[in-house]
């Protein structure tokens, strides 16, 4: 049962938010400004770097949780949330694990539905909160009864 | 450029339409994001999963959304985003990201965000919270 982990933690994982991946990420979402990837235009903003795009936490390893066991396949993704106290900054170490923070499973047209909602944590060098990400994933009957195999 | 703060209430950033959704546009994102889920790539896994085609990924609509915000990057940050994503794009779908300030505070400005397709249907929406810099 999905619901008997909420509250379980991943351990923490080293992240760098790396120079060659910034550049990549932002061309692939078609916003390859200048202070994303350009040096000296980094060097030259308020930042004194570059910094990364608001969703560029998606590349980010945030460890595993043994027992849960998400598919590559079949899941939807319903809701995303980014709360950042301030820009990630290119270059950096990034201290990530997630967390399972709630499970729900409501009857749809096709059977029962899961909700899922991870909680994800990039803390800096000293141990504290650089941004904070929520998602919300859907799984269905067909998936939910894989994962439990 | 004007400033994001001289914005007043009920304003709106300059939308940006993006190009036709390409299989290239998404090969792209899976390669940079390490999504590879197949059904945003490959047209008979998309099949499978009972899609009439292969669909983007919901994170790509949300980082094209972000780029609203870039041109103002050097007088705040964006503090908060949140996305409900609510109907999937395919390829060849042609989408226009808007922005309109909700309130009229000049620190933490609030936006209603959405991205539309070409039958102007919202095919995600939610808020983004603009932090300001007040030096």
């Amino acid at each position: 049962m999905i619901k008997e982990l909420i509250g379980k933690q991943s351990e923490p994982v080293k992240n760098t938010v790396e120079r060659g991946a910034v550049k990549k990420f932002a061309q692939a979402i078609g916003d390859p400004a200048p202070i994303y990837i350009n040096e000296a235009a980094g060097r030259n903003s308020k930042y004194k770097r570059n910094i990364a795009p608001s969703t560029f936490p998606v590349t980010f390893d945030f460890g595993s949780i043994s027992e849960l066991k998400l598919p590559n396949k079949g899941l939807i993704h319903g809701e995303q949330s980014f709360h950042y106290k301030r820009p990630l900054l290119v270059g950096e170490d990034v201290y990530c694990h997630m967390e399972i923070k709630d499970y729900v499973e409501k009857k749809g047209s096709n059977g029962y539905l899961g909700f899922l909602i991870l909680n994800q944590y990039g803390m800096d060098t000293n141990d504290a909160l650089i941004f904070k990400e929520k998602s919300m994933i859907i799984i269905n009957e067909t998936v939910r009864k894989e994962m439990l195999v | 450029m004007s400033h994001i703060a001289e914005l007043q209430q009920g304003d709106s950033l300059k939308a940006i339409q993006l190009d036709p959704v390409s299989r290239l546009d998404l090969i792209k994102y899976a390669g940079a994001s390490g999504d590879f889920n197949p059904i945003h790539t490959i047209d008979e896994e998309a099949e499978n999963a009972g899609l009439p085609g292969i669909i983007a990924h919901g994170m790509w609509t949300m980082g094209n959304l972000a780029k609203l915000f870039t041109p103002y990057i050097e007088e705040g940050f964006i503090q908060d985003y949140t996305i409900r994503f609510r109907k999937m794009v395919f390829l060849d779908d042609v989408i226009i990201l808007t922005a309109k300030l909700l309130n009229n505070d000049t620190e933490l400005m609030e936006f209603r965000v959405a991205a539309v397709n070409q039958h102007q249907q919202e095919v995600m929406n939610g808020v983004v919270k603009f932090q300001c810099y007040q030096d």
